[in-house]
C-alpha cells in the first residue's frame, strides 16, 4: 500500500497537452476516482501511475519516493484494463498466476495464491478454461484476480465496468467495494460514469481537458460544485441551467449584474406540479419520462430546458403547462462568462 | 449453364497450373528408351530408375540437406530478427516508424544482381566462400524486409492493452515479446516463415555465385548445372525437379491459406 | 520526438538492432560498395582497383550489347507483365465465382508460384525440346523454340507468364473477395449487367491493388535471371540476354568487376526509376 503524490505533473504528446500541472495527493488505502468526459486525461493519469508512460514534467511519488524512472515491474502496481487484456493463450489459472511467475514465485506458492484469490472471487470452477470461453462478467473477475493475486501497493482500474451490461455492472460495483474493504489496497479508479464514481469512491477528482476542476468526497462535490462544469457533470439527470431573470427575488452579489450569472438547479430538487405554486416556474411540458421509481418531466421555459421530478400518479401531459417548484436555498449561481460558482 | 461454365473454367485454370508438372512427372517415370520417342504420350511401363539414379550418381542428398539447412536457418533468423523489429515498430514507439518501414521496403526492391558482386568480394574476404553460413546470412537479409513488413502488419492487430498488461504484470519488454506477443502472433509467424522458407528454398543467383562445390551447393544450383556426359539426362532432371518441388508442394497443400494471407498482408496493406 | 514520449524501460533500438545490422551489412553496405566498384577499373584477374571516374558508364553508353540487353529486358518485362495481369485478372474473376473446392484450388494455383524458378525453367526447357518436346508433338510442329532467335525470347516469356500469373491471380482474388457483396447486390437491383458491375464496381475497387501487383511484377520481371540462365543462357545470338544476365556474365565469366558493377548499377537505377514512377502513380490514384 502506498500514498501517491503528483507534483506539477504534466503529460504532452507532441503538441497536445493531455495533463496540465496536476497537483494531487492520494492517501494510503484510499479509493480514489478520476472522473471526466472522454479525452480529459484520466486514463493517461493511470498510465503515468503504472509507469507505462513517463511524465513530460513534474514528479510522481509513492510514499514520498519519486518513481518517475521506475519501470512498471519495479513499481508493484496492478492494473485492470477496460478490455480486461487477458492473455488468450493462457488458462484462467495461468493468467492469474502470471505476475507471480514473473517474480519467480515457486509453483506451489503460485497454486496456493491463485486458489485463494479464485475463491474470493468465486471463480474456482473456471481455472482450467481459456478467456474466450468466459462471459464478460467472468473475464472481469479473472482480470481482478490477476491484479489482486500479488497484493500490489497500488491497484489501478481503467473503466473496468464499461463493457458489462447494466445488471452486472451493479453487481461488480458492489464486488469492487467489498474487495477494497478486504484488501485495503490504495485504489485509483477511472471512469466517465459519474454515478459509478459517486457510489464507489472515498474521494473523486473531476477532470476536464487535463486539469482538475474539483476534488473531494463525492457528496461534497455533488452538493457544493466549484463551477458549472462540475455541476453539469456530476448528477443525473444533469443539472438545469437557467437565466437568472426567471427567478424573482434572487440576489446575486453586488458586483455582478443579474445578466452575468446563470442559475443551476438540480432536477432532483425540482418538484413538478400541475397547479400553480408560489415558488415555481411555469413551463411547457415536452416529455414525461417514468423510470420506475421516479418520473422526470422535461419542460421548456423561454426556450431553456428544465427537468424536474414529477409524481407518477399525477403525470403532466405534454403540451400543457406545468409548474416547476424549487427551494431558493437549493439554487446555485455561476458566473456566465467563466462558469465559476458565485457564493 | 453459368455454373457449368464456372466449373469448366476452373478446370482449365487447374490444367494450366498443373500440366507442366504433370508432364514432368510422366517424364520422370518413363523408361530411358521412351524418353526420345513420342508417341506414345504415356509410357508403356513405369520405372523409378531415374529417381534411383539421382541419388546414386550425384551428391543430390547432400544438396537437399544443404537446401534445408540454408532455408531453415534463414527462416529462423528472419523470424527472430524480423519479429523483434516488428515488435519495436508496433508496440514501442520507435522513432521514425514510417521512415524505417520505407527503408525496409526499399531494400526489398533491390535487384540481387546489384548486390551480388560486392557480396561476393565480402564473402571471399571473410573466407566464407562455399559455406552454408554465407548463404544463410544472405538469404536472411534478403528475406528480412518481407518478414518485417508482414509481421508488422500482424502485430499491429494485437491490442496494445495486452502489451501494457504484460508490462504491469512485471514483464520486461523482452519477456513481453517472448511470453505474450509471440505466442499470439502464431499465424503471422507461420505465414511469414512459410514465405521466407519458400523464397530461400528457391533462390538461385546468390547460390550459384557463392557456392563452388557440393559442400554448400543447394538444389536449384544442382539442377541448373545438372551434369550430362553426352546428352542431357532428362529423366533424372525430371526426377530431381519433382523431388525439390515436393517440400514446397507439401507446404502449399497444408498451408495454402496462411501463404496467401502472408502474400496479401505483404501486398494489400502496402 | 522528445525522450518523454518513449516509455520507461523501453529501448526500441535494441530490438531493431539485429535486423538493422543484417540489412546494413548484407544489403545496404553492398549497395554502397557496388557504387564504388562501378567507378573503378577492376578485374579479379588483373591489378588492384584504380579509379575510373565515369569511364565504365561511358563504355556502357557506347556498348551495343548493353543496349541490346536493355531492349530485351524491357520487351520481356512489358509483354510478360501485360499478359500476367490480363490472364491473372481473368483467373481471379473466375475463381471469385462460387464453386465447391476453393481451398484445394487455391493450393493448385499456388504451385507454379511456389516451385523453384530453376525447376520450372528445366520443365519448360524439356517441353520446348526441338526433337522430343511435347509442345512440338502436340502442335505437330518442328520448331527449335529455344534455338530460334525469334522464338527464344517468347518462349522465355511464356514460361515466366506461366509461373507468375498465379501470383497475380491470387492477390487479385483476395482483393476481389474483399469487395462487399452488398455492393454487387445493390447494383444488380439497380439493373446493372455483368459488364457494368465490372466497370463500375470491380475495376475501380481493384485498381489500387492492381497497381501494387504491377509494381511487384514489373520489378521482378525486370531483374529476371534464373529463368533465362537455365532456358537459353542469353542465346541464341544474345536475343534473350537481359541486363541481369549480361551483368552476371561480365562479372563472373570475364571477371570484370568494375564494368560489371556499372551494369549492375544500371539495373539498380532502372528499378529505382520504375518504383518511383509507380509510387507517383499510386499517390495520384489514392487522391
Amino acid at each position: 500500500m502506498a500514498a501517491i503524490a503528483f507534483e506539477e505533473v504534466s503529460k504532452r504528446f507532441g503538441t497536445v497537452t493531455v495533463l496540465d500541472r496536476l497537483d494531487l495527493r492520494i492517501e494510503e488505502g484510499e479509493f480514489f476516482t478520476f472522473v471526466g468526459p472522454s479525452g480529459c486525461g484520466k486514463s493517461t493519469t493511470l498510465t503515468l501511475i503504472a509507469g507505462l508512460e513517463r511524465p513530460s514534467a513534474g514528479t510522481i511519488r509513492f510514499d514520498g519516493q519519486p518513481v518517475n524512472h521506475l519501470a512498471p515491474r519495479d513499481r508493484d502496481v496492478a492494473m485492470v484494463f477496460q478490455s480486461y487484456a487477458l492473455y488468450p493463450h493462457m488458462s484462467v489459472a495461468e493468467n492469474i498466476g502470471f505476475p507471480l511467475k514473473l517474480r519467480g514465485t515457486s509453483g506451489r506458492d503460485i497454486e496456493t495464491a491463485v486458489a485463494e484469490v479464485a475463491a474470493r472471487l468465486g471463480i474456482e470452477a473456471l481455472l482450467a478454461r481459456r478467456p474466450r470461453e468466459l462471459s464478460g462478467g467472468q473475464r472481469q473477475r479473472v482480470a481482478l484476480g490477476r491484479a489482486l493475486v500479488r497484493r500490489p501497493r497500488v491497484f489501478l482500474l481503467d473503466e473496468p465496468l464499461s463493457n458489462l451490461d447494466a445488471r452486472l455492472r451493479l453487481e461488480m460495483r458492489a464486488e469492487l467495494k467489498r474487495l477494497h474493504g478486504e484488501y485495503g489496497i490504495t485504489t485509483v479508479y477511472v471512469t466517465h460514469d459519474q454515478e459509478e464514481a459517486m457510489a464507489l469512491s472515498d474521494r473523486v477528482a473531476v477532470l476536464n481537458a487535463g486539469r482538475i476542476e474539483q476534488c473531494g468526497p463525492p457528496l461534497d462535490v455533488y452538493r457544493d460544485p466549484a463551477n458549472l462544469f462540475v455541476a453539469g457533470f456530476v448528477g443525473s439527470p444533469p443539472i438545469n441551467v437557467l437565466d437568472a431573470r426567471h427567478f424573482r427575488g434572487l440576489a446575486p452579489p453586488a458586483d455582478v449584474p443579474a445578466s452575468g450569472v446563470v442559475v443551476g438547479l438540480r432536477p432532483a430538487d425540482v418538484r413538478v406540479a400541475t397547479e400553480a405554486r408560489p415558488l415555481a416556474l411555469a413551463g411547457d411540458v415536452q416529455l414525461a419520462e417514468p423510470t420506475g421509481d421516479a418520473l422526470w418531466v422535461v419542460g421548456r421555459i423561454d426556450g431553456q430546458q428544465i427537468i424536474g421530478r414529477g409524481q407518477l400518479t399525477d403525470a403532466p401531459v405534454p403540451g400543457t403547462t406545468a409548474y416547476f417548484e424549487y427551494e431558493p436555498e437549493r439554487l446555485y449561481l455561476f458566473e456566465r462568462a467563466t462558469g465559476r460558482r458565485v457564493p | 449453364m453459368r455454373r457449368a461454365g464456372t466449373y469448366l473454367g476452373v478446370l482449365l485454370v487447374a490444367a494450366y497450373c498443373l500440366a507442366p508438372l504433370a508432364w514432368q512427372l510422366v517424364t520422370s517415370l518413363r523408361p530411358p528408351a521412351e524418353l526420345t520417342t513420342l508417341p506414345p504420350l504415356l509410357p508403356t511401363q513405369l520405372t523409378f530408375e531415374h529417381y534411383a539414379a539421382v541419388f546414386a550418381g550425384h551428391p543430390f542428398g547432400r544438396m537437399l540437406l544443404n537446401s534445408f539447412i540454408v532455408a531453415g536457418g534463414a527462416t529462423l533468423i528472419a523470424l527472430a530478427f524480423g519479429s523483434a523489429a516488428a515488435f519495436a515498430l508496433t508496440k514501442m514507439r520507435a522513432r521514425g516508424f514510417g521512415l524505417i518501414l520505407a527503408i525496409v521496403l526499399a531494400t526489398s526492391m533491390f535487384p540481387p544482381i546489384a548486390t551480388v558482386s560486392p557480396l561476393y568480394l565480402l564473402i571471399n574476404g571473410l573466407g566464407l566462400r562455399d559455406t552454408l553460413a554465407a548463404l544463410i546470412l544472405t538469404y536472411a537479409s534478403f528475406a528480412l524486409p518481407l518478414a518485417v513488413w508482414v509481421l508488422t502488419n500482424f502485430l499491429r492487430q494485437l491490442p496494445d492493452e495486452l502489451y501494457a498488461a504484460a508490462r504491469v504484470d512485471g514483464c520486461t519488454p523482452r519477456q513481453a515479446l517472448v511470453r505474450v506477443i509471440l505466442p499470439l502472433a502464431g499465424p503471422g509467424l507461420a505465414a511469414t516463415g512459410l514465405l521466407v522458407f519458400i523464397v530461400a528454398w528457391n533462390e538461385f543467383l546468390y547460390a550459384l555465385t557463392f557456392t563452388a562445390t557440393e559442400r554448400s551447393r543447394t538444389v536449384p544450383v544442382g539442377i541448373a548445372l545438372f551434369p550430362g556426359l553426352h546428352e542431357v539426362p532428362w529423366g533424372e532432371i525430371a526426377a530431381a525437379s519433382l523431388i525439390v518441388t515436393l517440400p514446397v508442394f507439401v507446404l502449399v497443400l497444408l498451408f495454402q491459406r496462411r501463404i496467401v494471407e502472408g502474400l496479401t498482408a505483404g501486398a494489400v496493406k502496402g | 520526438m522528445s525522450g518523454a514520449l518513449r516509455r520507461i524501460g523501453e529501448r526500441p533500438a535494441a530490438f531493431l538492432a539485429p535486423a538493422a545490422l543484417v540489412l546494413g551489412v548484407v544489403t545496404l553496405f553492398p549497395i554502397v560498395y557496388v557504387l564504388w566498384l562501378s567507378v573503378q577499373h577492376y578485374s579479379l584477374i588483373g591489378d588492384a582497383p584504380a579509379f575510373a571516374g565515369v569511364g565504365n558508364f561511358a563504355r556502357l553508353f557506347a556498348d551495343a550489347r548493353f543496349w541490346n540487353a536493355l531492349g530485351n529486358t524491357v520487351y520481356f518485362t512489358l509483354v510478360s507483365v501485360a499478359l500476367e495481369v490480363v490472364i491473372g485478372l481473368a483467373f481471379a474473376l473466375l475463381l471469385a465465382r462460387p464453386f465447391v473446392g476453393r481451398a484445394p484450388m487455391r493450393a493448385v494455383v499456388l504451385l507454379p508460384w511456389a516451385i523453384p524458378t530453376v525447376v520450372a525453367a528445366r520443365m519448360w526447357e524439356w517441353m520446348y525440346n526441338g526433337d522430343f518436346g511435347v509442345i512440338n508433338y502436340l502442335a505437330g510442329a518442328d520448331t527449335n523454340w529455344l534455338g530460334n532467335p525469334y522464338w527464344a525470347i517468347h518462349a522465355a516469356i511464356a514460361m515466366d507468364v506461366w509461373k507468375a500469373t498465379p501470383f497475380v491471380a491470387l492477390l487479385l482474388l483476395a482483393g476481389r473477395l474483399s469487395i462487399p457483396a452488398e455492393l454487387y447486390q445493390a447494383a444488380r437491383l439497380d439493373g446493372a449487367g455483368a459488364w457494368r458491375l465490372f466497370r463500375h464496381i470491380t475495376w475501380p475497387l481493384l485498381r489500387p491493388l492492381l497497381l501494387i501487383v504491377l509494381i511487384f511484377r514489373t520489378i521482378d520481371a525486370f531483374r529476371v535471371f534464373d529463368a533465362i540462365y537455365v532456358l537459353t543462357g542469353g542465346g541464341p545470338a544474345n536475343t534473350t540476354e537481359t541486363l541481369s544476365i549480361y551483368a552476371y556474365k561480365v562479372l563472373f565469366q570475364t571477371l570484370e568487376f568494375g564494368y560489371g558493377s556499372a551494369l549492375a548499377v544500371a539495373v539498380f537505377v532502372c528499378i529505382a526509376a520504375i518504383t518511383a514512377a509507380y509510387v507517383w502513380l499510386l499517390r495520384g490514384s489514392a487522391r
